[in-house]
């Protein structure tokens, strides 16, 4: 059997039954609607398997499934070194959302990462303390922020309500996904230009580790004429 | 690639042997904890050390992280309960959190040396001295710097205290160095977004430009943006450094020879930036005491940058011993700490300089494993 895990609700799970459906590839969750588990129609030897987005790039470093569908912004941030672990196959066009660095609206000095530096080593000489971001994507925000050599800040983890933390005193800026960017200028911040992090989508992937026997390798080449995608390198 | 028990085993030989020779050049055994408190090293390195240390929790004491380098524990442990000078010699494994799965050293031992000593020139040739002695049967390729005359290059430069504080601040980070020095000496034209604000600036204050932002959320105060501000208008009215002091310090950035030419060079530019001086004469004064130790200062390679990416808590002299395969790390690497110690000595300071060998490479140059 291959196996392939989906997001198990959502539009992200909407999204991705609506693309392998164009592809001929029915997908659909079977039994109770509390129920997590799905069937493929289409294709023999594929097996769904329905997850919660963010423990799919976990499950495909394990090789516990052998494609996965997930945002790009995830495998990236919960794999080290991804690449090694994962082969981006397909981007699938939908899910789009950009990994950004914001800070409050009112604060009209900080426009540019050198901006954001500056501001936070006077920050932490006044405050005696380094300047707050909030965020659930720990190693792409250190990444980033390291690479642009912006020191004096500390991360501040926060899984939810992000936005808010700002005015909740917990952080002084935040990096979160945003699709409009509608609920960061309700909550009175703004998108810092240069601090655009990632862009996600949603992606097919393929997990290095899988089991690859013949049975799965020759399932894959169906998989693939089916899709209309070149073989990916695993 | 994992390590055999025995592999293991021959690597604790090797250290026993240096750790034996520190202690016989009169260095004092000291043993630090493993699990080291996380605040004290979130300071120093910032957040990028999450990425390289391994960060654990204690139900009562907090975040803790298994020790990357005995320097810092070693210093704390002198500042609160040392005489000086002191000499300390350890030996005993750090921890280096690693992002690729096919590293190596994720736990490895150090030996290590650590001088407190207020005899500057003298006690960085000493450490370097010994290394160079304890190793020299393995052929090492050395390599120094100085970190201090790049600072005093900097201190020296005919610009504002805030320009002079912002590149002092990022010495150890060459790119935004680079970015800054580039942009204070007028190579590089300010952001568009700078030039509007300044430009707004001219018409309003802060503060009413901050009231028509938006709503103000968060700690940092309109003092504190207001202060930024000010900071930014007295910037852009500040001349950029002058064409020949930033020529000078692209110059220094990039110098590159064996030690006695090096300090040739640097007494040719001294003229025009007299700040360095000082430090020139501290390099010299080392050159000196290492030469009457026996190393020969004619072919002793110099880079003034060296050390700047990966040694950061270094202010002054700085060296390290590597093998021929550019693939290795360096068999042993240090340099002089001297802020450092003001920085952990809650109000104490004193100079600093120390060392550490990895044996694990000694080992295998060695061939015993």
């Amino acid at each position: 059997m291959l196996k392939i895990g989906v997001p198990s609700k959502g539009r992200l799970m909407e999204k991705t039954f609506d693309w392998f459906g164009a592809r001929g590839l029915s997908m659909a969750k079977t039994g109770n609607e509390r129920e997590y588990s799905g069937r493929i129609d289409g294709i023999d030897g594929v097996e769904l398997v329905m997850l919660s987005a963010g423990e799919i790039p976990r499950e495909l470093a394990a090789g516990r499934i052998h494609l996965g569908v997930t945002g790009s912004d995830l495998v990236r941030d919960k794999l080290a070194a991804w690449r090694a672990q994962v082969a981006d196959w397909q981007p699938l066009g939908f899910g789009h959302a950009d990994l950004v660095i914001a800070v409050p609206q009112a604060w009209v000095d900080v426009d540019t990462l050198d901006d954001l530096d500056a501001a936070a080593s006077a920050f932490r000489a006044q405050h005696g303390f380094r300047l707050r971001i909030a965020t659930k994507y720990h190693r792409l925000v250190r990444e980033f922020l390291t690479a642009n050599g912006v020191a004096d800040y500390a991360l501040v983890d926060s899984q939810g309500a992000t936005e808010g933390t700002v005015k909740n005193l917990t952080a002084e800026a935040i990096a979160d996904i945003t699709s409009s960017g509608e609920t960061l200028r309700a909550n009175h911040l703004k998108i810092l230009p240069e601090g655009l992090i990632h862009q996600s989508q949603a992606t097919l992937f393929l997990a290095r580790n899988a089991d690859w026997a013949p049975d799965q390798t020759a399932t894959l080449t169906a998989l693939a004429t089916r899709l209309g995608l070149l073989m990916p390198g695993i | 690639m994992m390590l055999s028990a025995s592999d293991r085993a021959a690597i604790r030989a090797v250290a026993d042997e240096l750790y034996t020779r520190l202690l016989a050049a009169g260095a004092v055994p000291v043993e630090t904890e493993i699990l080291q408190p996380a605040g004290p090293l979130l300071d120093l390195y910032g957040e990028d050390i999450r990425a390289r240390a391994y960060v654990t929790a204690d139900p009562g004491l907090g975040e803790m992280m298994l020790r990357p380098d005995f320097t810092v524990p070693v210093v704390e442990a002198h500042m609160r309960d040392g005489a000086e000078p002191a000499r300390y010699a350890y030996m005993g494994e750090v921890f280096r959190r690693q992002e690729d799965p096919d590293a190596r050293a994720r736990e490895y031992l150090q030996v290590g040396f650590e001088i407190f000593d207020r005899a500057a020139p003298e006690a960085d040739a000493e450490v370097f001295a010994l290394f160079s002695d304890l190793l020299a049967p393995l052929n090492l390729r050395p390599a120094t710097g100085d970190i201090g005359i790049l600072m005093a290059a900097v201190r020296g430069l005919s610009t504002s205290d805030r320009r002079k504080a912002a590149l002092l601040r990022h010495i150890w980070r060459p790119k935004r160095f680079r970015a800054l020095l580039d942009r204070f000496a007028g190579r590089a034209a300010p952001s568009p977004a700078r030039a509007a604000l300044l430009d707004r600036l001219k018409s309003d204050t802060p503060e009413a430009l901050i009231e028509a932002a938006g709503p103000l959320v968060g700690l940092r105060s309109p003092e504190d943006i207001a202060g930024r501000a000010a900071a930014l208008i007295e910037d852009a009215a500040t001349p950029p450094i002058a064409a020949t002091e930033a020529a000078l310090l692209y110059d220094l950035l990039t110098l590159q020879a064996p030690s006695l030419a090096a300090l040739a060079h640097l007494r040719g530019i001294a003229p025009m930036l007299p700040a360095i001086t000082p430090a020139i004469e501290r390099f010299a004064a080392r050159l000196e005491a290492l030469k009457a130790r026996g190393v020969n200062v004619e072919t002793l390679p110099f880079e003034a940058s060296h050390g700047r990416t990966t040694l950061e808590y270094y202010d002054g002299f700085v060296f390290t011993l590597a093998a021929a395969d550019p693939g290795l790390p360096a068999v042993a690497s240090g340099g002089r700490y001297d802020a450092l110690t003001a920085h952990l000595g809650q109000g104490g300071s004193i100079p600093a300089v120390g060392g550490i060998i990895r044996p694990e490479l000694v080992a295998r140059l060695k061939g015993a494993i």
